[in-house]
């Protein structure tokens, strides 16, 4: 079968989807089948040739819209490749189109999305998770096998376990940013989702690495992530904060984790208890640091020299508010004002010093809990998928929802959430495992055999391919 | 919190019925996060970034030899308003 009647097959898929889940913001029919045709008539080998994936629309694609999901960039075309899309299309892979998301990243369920809601495809009526919530449906709904989301606190792991797929958070410094709209620049990643960890492992062995167009992506050496996939995993430590297990957790979710933990014991993982006594401080961390991060960072959106622009303003100070304010939504300006008073004179130390010393704590509990085991299990989320509308009036109940994801972050330290099974709705349910700096092979080595011995089989209703 | 006066420092004209949502919503995320204060940090170190220890290492200095930039008319070309070169704004004064 031609790459291009795969590749025509994939979008129609997308395209008969897309009224219902709303999961991508633009697919890209045209671009996608002359670039097929192209590679049917490559001789080369390369690692992903002819593979589909769906791009988080913050992830800048040249002459691709890339809106963020927010009115401010709505006719907005990159001007440039980020390196990760580079590589991707280097390597032979097919960018098929931009994935929905929740406005500039900011929340947990892809409600905040100016271009309207995506859903669940296990369930209409409720979200997908986010931030990165279209490329997690059109990788749950079968669409492609992988795509790429980003991740600040927890926006690509947590709509992986809402939607039943496995969704991968690297080290910070493993896969560049450039490219990726700045949302809280010390914390943000790009991240993979994948129908499997073989897919998350093919799309990292491409896109990892040091980039001299981001200089926080650091210089380590790259391993071979597929070889290492089937690696024994009997007499691995897997840590187990039990102390986190308890207020806010759904106990179908607490019993699929308890599951889990005794399935990798099957398995010759040896399970110890751990502390990490600072991660109930996470939410409150983040939510100091990354707001003003993006204070700094969404400055730059002022209707000069992209994006929209507002009517009718008679000065230049004017025509930065009036864009902003009818540019940006409720969220972002929510916590554009946050991250401004952290940081407003007076306020300083109280709040992002204070904050960013308890970011020290957090990553302490991390280095002297990894002295004790491999990789640490949590839940990944201590709900299932909620409705649409549920949290939306509710800014803290909504943060909480990243409460197992966000230390991840916080301590630049690698993350994946793993299918581990339904809830008595149907819902799916994923177990999280982080790992110590680099240990990228692990987490993918470790979810790869628990994915190959307890898969989830269960499919979402609504489901392609 | 004076919600006015925030969002004017972040460049955000919001309206009255604005500040009767955000304000009631942003004094509860400060009541939330100021439960830091619990924590004695008298003797920690702040963490400034995300970088790792490798990361810190990594030499991210580049050799000073100019390289292909945008250019002016890439540059220009999604602006609201260009003329001749450059950004058009409305009157600064």
């Amino acid at each position: 079968m031609s790459i291009k009647s795969t590749i025509e097959k994939v979008i129609e898929n997308a395209e008969k989807l897309n009224p219902t889940l709303n999961s991508f913001l633009s697919i890209e029919r045209e671009y996608a089948l002359n670039r097929a045709e192209e590679l049917d008539q490559n001789q080369d080998d390369l690692a992903l040739k002819g593979f589909a994936i769906a791009i988080k629309d913050n992830i800048c694609t040249e002459g691709m819209q890339t809106t963020c999901g927010s009115k401010i960039l709505h006719n907005y075309k990159a001007h440039y490749d980020s390196t990760a899309a580079s590589r991707l299309k280097e390597a032979g892979a097919i960018i098929i189109g931009k994935a929905n998301m929740d406005e500039f990243a900011m929340g947990s369920s892809n409600e905040s999305s100016a271009f309207g809601i995506c859903r669940n495809p296990w369930d209409t009526e409720r979200v997908p998770g986010g931030s990165s919530g279209g490329s997690a449906v059109a990788v749950a709904s079968g669409v492609v096998r992988a795509s790429l989301g980003s991740e600040t606190g927890g926006s690509v792991r947590q709509p992986a376990s809402l939607c039943g797929i496995v969704g991968f958070k690297p080290t910070y410094g493993r896969i560049s940013r450039f490219g990726l709209v700045a949302f809280a620049s010390s914390l943000d990643n790009i991240g993979i989702f994948g129908q499997t960890s073989e897919d998350v492992a093919k799309v990292l062995s491409v896109i990892a690495g040091r980039d001299k167009n981001d200089t926080t992506s650091a210089d380590v050496a790259v391993p071979n992530y597929i070889s290492e996939l089937s690696n024994e995993i009997s007499g691995k430590k897997i840590g187990v904060p039990r102390a986190l297990f308890g207020e806010g957790l759904d106990a179908d979710v607490k019993n699929a984790v308890e599951q889990s933990i005794e399935n990798y014991r099957k398995l010759g993982a040896e399970i110890v208890d751990v502390e990490l006594p600072h991660a109930q401080y996470g939410i409150a961390v983040y939510y100091i640091i990354a707001t003003a991060e993006a204070s700094s960072n969404l400055a730059r959106f002022d209707g000069v020299r992209y994006g929209f622009r507002a009517e009718g303003s008679h000065s230049l100070r004017e025509n930065y508010y009036k864009t902003r304010e009818e540019g940006f939504g409720a969220e972002v300006k929510r916590r554009i004002m946050l991250g401004t008073y952290v940081l407003s004179s007076g306020y300083y130390d109280a709040y992002y010093s204070k904050a960013q010393k308890v970011r020290n704590l957090i990553r302490q509990d991390y280095i002297n809990a990894f002295e004790k085991c491999d990789v640490i299990l949590t839940p990944t989320s201590p709900t299932t998928a909620f409705k649409i509308g549920e949290k939306s009036d509710d800014p803290i109940s909504m943060y909480l929802s990243d409460i197992y994801t966000v230390s991840a972050n916080l301590a630049a330290i690698p993350g994946i959430s793993v299918p581990c099974g339904l809830s008595n709705e149907g819902l799916p349910i994923g177990l999280q495992l982080v790992g110590k700096h680099w240990a990228e092979s692990t987490l993918l080595n470790m979810a790869n055999v628990y994915e190959k011995e307890f898969p989830l089989n269960a499919k979402p209703p609504i489901f392609v391919g | 919190m004076d919600v006015r006066q925030v969002a004017k420092l972040a460049h955000l004209e919001i309206t009255d019925e604005e500040v009767a949502i955000y304000t009631p919503q942003m004094k509860n995320i400060v009541a939330y996060v100021e439960q830091l204060n619990e924590l004695d940090t008298s003797n920690v170190e702040p963490m400034l970034g995300g970088l790792t220890p490798e990361g810190e290492t990594t030499n991210a200095i580049r050799e000073d030899i100019p390289h292909q930039s945008l250019g002016q008319e890439k540059a220009l070309s999604q602006a609201p308003s260009a003329v001749a070169g450059h950004f058009q704004v409305p009157k600064v004064l």
